[in-house]
């Protein structure tokens, strides 16, 4: 086991144990902190697996924006920020059952398809903005184009929906 | 390093994304239990990009993309929770029945065939 697979395999033990915090806190707002952990030891496992630039949109737009908005919701939406005991409800039983089930699943399909397999990342391999960048606005540009008609229809949906409704003047 | 490294922290990760949005009440930890399982995917996509040494980079490109669809999902989310709170003043989710499946014994109707 080299330096890489330690990393790798620490990284892997922080990331599923916040989201273990994230799904068992009794603290929303400590739930949205775990969520930080989960995501930057993410982006620690994307940079060994030589996804530069991967990583560091993961840390601009995860870190930095998503969990932002969800704290935000959770401030407006005025959560409190004491424990609370009822935030699994009836189902607990059930998600435990088919969460478990799922996992299973997807680990015996990738021991049985890939377990010797090996990643040997060489140079031609280093997910660097200009490599990715190329590759994005060259093969990849329609649907670079598609998704960003997405986001704009995404941004508009999202002002029409948390606007106010109006009321006349007067009838506050 | 052995490709099962990343898959298997992926696939924990998605199990307990699922339990999340199937367990939790509040609706933005279920949104952050969708944000996991999303993440699990991307973790997917980058170890076999760099499995396979793709020359078009497609594994992290579509992680790229995932990443924004993530973000514009978040958002109109988000936006609906705000709505629902205004409307209801709680986001408890367990509680949000309007669209159930009811049993029409449960909810008598009115002549014009409307539950009340």
């Amino acid at each position: 086991m080299n330096g890489v697979e330690v990393l790798v395999v620490g990284l892997g033990v922080v990331a599923v144990g916040s989201a273990l915090l994230v799904a068992t806190s009794s603290h929303l707002v400590h739930c949205a902190l775990w969520l930080v952990v989960t995501l930057g030891s993410l982006a620690g496992i994307y940079l060994l697996l030589a996804a530069e630039f991967v990583a560091w949109v993961q840390v601009l737009i995860y870190l930095g924006a998503v969990v932002v908005l969800l704290l935000f919701a959770l401030m407006l939406t005025r959560a409190p920020t004491g424990p609370l005991d009822d935030l699994t409800g009836p189902s607990r039983v059930v998600g435990v059952v088919v969460g478990a089930a799922t996992a299973a699943v997807l680990v015996t399909t990738f021991a049985l398809g890939f377990g010797d397999a090996r990643i040997d990342i060489g140079p031609g391999d280093i997910g660097s903005a200009g490599a990715v960048g190329a590759t994005l606005f060259g093969s990849w540009v329609l649907a670079f184009e598609v998704l960003s008609v997405v986001l704009l229809a995404a941004l508009i949906g999202a002002i029409v929906i948390s606007r106010r409704p109006e009321t006349p003047v007067g009838e506050r | 390093m052995p490709v099962l490294l990343p898959l298997v922290v992926s696939s924990l990760l998605f199990g307990i994304g699922v339990y999340i949005v199937l367990a939790r009440r509040h609706a933005v930890l279920v949104l952050m239990g969708v944000e996991l399982m999303l993440n699990a995917v991307n973790l997917n996509l980058v170890a076999f990009d760099a499995y396979w040494h793709d020359v078009l980079d497609s594994g992290q490109v579509l992680a790229l993309y995932v990443i924004a669809i993530a973000a514009a999902e978040i958002g109109l989310g988000l936006a609906i929770v705000l709505l629902v709170y205004r409307s209801h003043r709680h986001i408890d989710l367990d509680q949000l029945r309007e669209l159930a499946d009811r049993d029409d014994a449960d909810y008598p109707r009115d002549s014009s065939g409307v539950a009340s």
